[in-house]
């Protein structure tokens, strides 16, 4: 596996044979074709799509497939404001995308509720009821703010173990693949976040 | 009105007396909020028999991201970058209108030169809102990718001139009461003429690669058509007023900034359906590269901002304007009702999106549901400025 001695593995390399673990070539695969779920939700998504479009080519890292399937995506790329009437559709739609899957909170608005936050129909950031893996700040941030998330994600991706105690978090058994989805309450949605994802911040006074 | 409010209670029944009201199987469809065509988070129940499209509700608000409210609630230069992300395509044009709503407000004047810097960049804005629509409407109807990439690829261009100017390239947050915030350099304005004489080309590739297409012409033609008696009684402004006949321009009825001094027409549809709806987007910006050329030719050196004009502890006098342009997606208004405190205590947005989007049952009936992405698309809504 992984114990293959680096001086060897190059002076095979050097003779025409690549070896390679099982582990580095899954990750290769799966980080060099990373299939976003096609879903804006409002400013950033128009940044997301000159991302993806002529200048920028994000099929340069293997990101060009925009799937308007959850089930057949990998990344959810959060770009934009997140209502409290959309974020019981948006975490529904991250129970419907098959494990691995990753999440990207693109801008200010997904982060935390940015310049809207102040707003009564503004959730303050979609990581109270989804994981997020990659966070890009700005309003809206540039399409290179977005490639370089990709390489983030990647080298997260590169990063993940198989097999061991410390294996990634969508093997083990008895992590959640769905998360309850929201629902709207009295004043707020119920509940106010996922306690399981998110910790309010304890304030230091 | 009344007709509308029994098709909304029709929807609302369960399907079997709907079912047994129009004698034959109707089937449920929930179109997005998410979709890969409906243009953000825009929702239409559909409502379908077979595959032609009987009934059809929209549902709005999942974007609803409470902007009037935040602008009772800022200062009169703080809604300022709020604007921008109303229509987050058009932001210049967003700026714009504000603007001249609280300059009417107060009663502030614009020099000369920011007045053409205004309506330069307005047109630049209508340039790459409207090649941006033509793409997304092309990849609605199934070219999938090329038409979008040529339009980004003209749209980064723009983008790249607001970005050298306003220090951002989507929300520029560039106009001021009384001026625009930053003078653009000689070469700044050379770089902008050689990309506005530059686009026809741009439209010429276009128009040959697609407009003729036989594909295009069969699914747009006779496709939505609105008729003009409807058009201006349900308030449509716009591209999709002028494609039904109807000569409404604000920029010639109102003749807002220096519109009036530029020879310009308006192109003109006879039918009302979605190819006259697109082919009136392609001639638009042939008339905003015209009108672009006369105001470089025009502009001259100058201030960019009213001396007069309070930015900080702005305090209008008690009163109420409403101003109004003609955004690149219909007639965009601000109303403003000053109480003489720092903040608004009205602000109402008048979106040409929302307004332009009440007919949209009117336009889809009787059509597959396929047409309904393509006469959806050519209405150009903004999620944004629908649901504000």
């Amino acid at each position: 596996m992984s114990q293959i001695d680096e001086q060897l593995r190059t002076e095979l390399q050097r003779q025409g044979v690549w070896v390679t673990s099982m582990q580095d070539l899954y990750n290769w695969g799966r980080k060099n074709s990373i299939w976003p779920l096609q879903f804006g939700l409002a400013c950033c998504a128009i940044e997301m799509i000159a991302t993806a479009a002529s200048r920028y080519d994000i099929a340069r890292f293997g990101g060009e497939v925009f799937r308007p399937s959850p089930r057949q995506a990998d990344l959810m790329i959060v770009a934009g404001t997140v209502t409290k009437k959309m974020a019981p559709q948006i975490v529904r739609l991250f129970n419907q995308m098959a494990d691995p899957k990753y999440v990207i909170a693109m801008g200010a608005c997904a982060i935390s509720g940015g310049p809207f936050k102040q707003g009564y129909n503004v959730l303050k950031g979609i990581d109270r009821y989804i994981p997020v893996d990659v966070y890009i700040p700005g309003c809206p941030p540039r399409p290179e703010a977005l490639l370089h998330a990709f390489m983030e994600l990647q080298r997260k991706i590169d990063e993940q173990k198989l097999t061991g105690a410390d294996k990634a978090e969508f093997l083990k058994p008895d992590q959640p693949s769905e998360f309850p989805v929201p629902r709207f309450g009295r004043h707020d949605l119920e509940p106010r976040a996922n306690p399981n994802v998110f910790q309010p911040p304890v304030l230091e006074r | 009105m009344s007709a509308t409010i029994e098709t909304l209670e029709a929807m609302e029944r369960p399907p079997v007396s709907m079912a047994s009201r129009l004698q034959g199987e109707l089937l449920e469809v929930s179109m997005g909020p998410q979709h890969p065509s409906t243009h953000g988070v825009f929702r239409m129940n559909v409502a379908l028999e077979g595959e032609i499209v009987r009934k059809l509700k929209p549902v709005f608000g999942y974007l609803h991201r409470n902007h009037e409210k935040i602008g009772e609630n800022t200062s009169y230069l703080g809604s300022m970058p709020y604007t921008d992300r109303l229509d987050y395509f058009c932001s210049m044009t967003n700026n714009w209108a504000y603007a001249l709503s609280v300059e009417k407000l107060a009663g502030i004047e614009v020099p000369e030169r920011a007045e053409y810097l205004r309506v330069i960049l307005a047109e630049l804005t209508r340039l790459q809102n409207h090649a941006s629509l033509l793409g997304f409407l092309l990849s609605d109807m199934g070219a999938w990718g090329t038409p979008l990439m040529y339009a980004f690829r003209e749209r980064e261009k723009i983008l790249d001139l607001f970005e050298s100017l306003a220090g951002s390239r989507m929300m520029c947050d560039y106009m001021r009461f009384g001026g625009c915030r930053v003078d653009p350099s000689d070469e700044w304005l050379a770089q902008a003429k050689q990309i506005a004489e530059r686009f026809p080309k741009f439209l010429d590739e276009f128009e040959d690669l697609i407009l003729g297409n036989e594909i295009v012409i069969g699914r747009t033609q006779n496709v939505g058509k609105l008729s003009a008696e409807l058009a201006v009684n349900a308030g449509i402004t716009g591209p999709m007023l002028r494609a039904c006949g109807v000569n409404y321009d604000i920029r010639k009825v109102d003749g807002y900034g220096f519109y009036p001094r530029f020879k310009f027409r308006i192109p003109l549809g006879e039918h009302g359906d979605t190819y006259d709806r697109l082919m009136m987007r392609a001639l638009e910006m042939r008339e905003s590269v015209q009108i672009l050329k006369q105001a470089f030719a025009q502009v001259q050196p100058g201030p960019v901002m009213n001396p007069k004009a309070k930015i900080r502890a702005f305090r209008p006098p008690v009163g109420e304007a409403y101003g109004h342009i003609e955004a690149p997606k219909g007639e965009l208004g601000f109303y403003l009702i000053s109480d003489g405190s720092p903040n608004p205590y009205r602000y109402r947005v008048r979106p040409p999106s929302f307004i332009n989007l009440t007919i949209l049952e009117d336009m889809c009936l009787g059509h597959t549901v396929a047409d309904v992405m393509v006469i959806l698309g050519s209405v150009d809504i903004v999620m944004g400025e629908v649901d504000r």
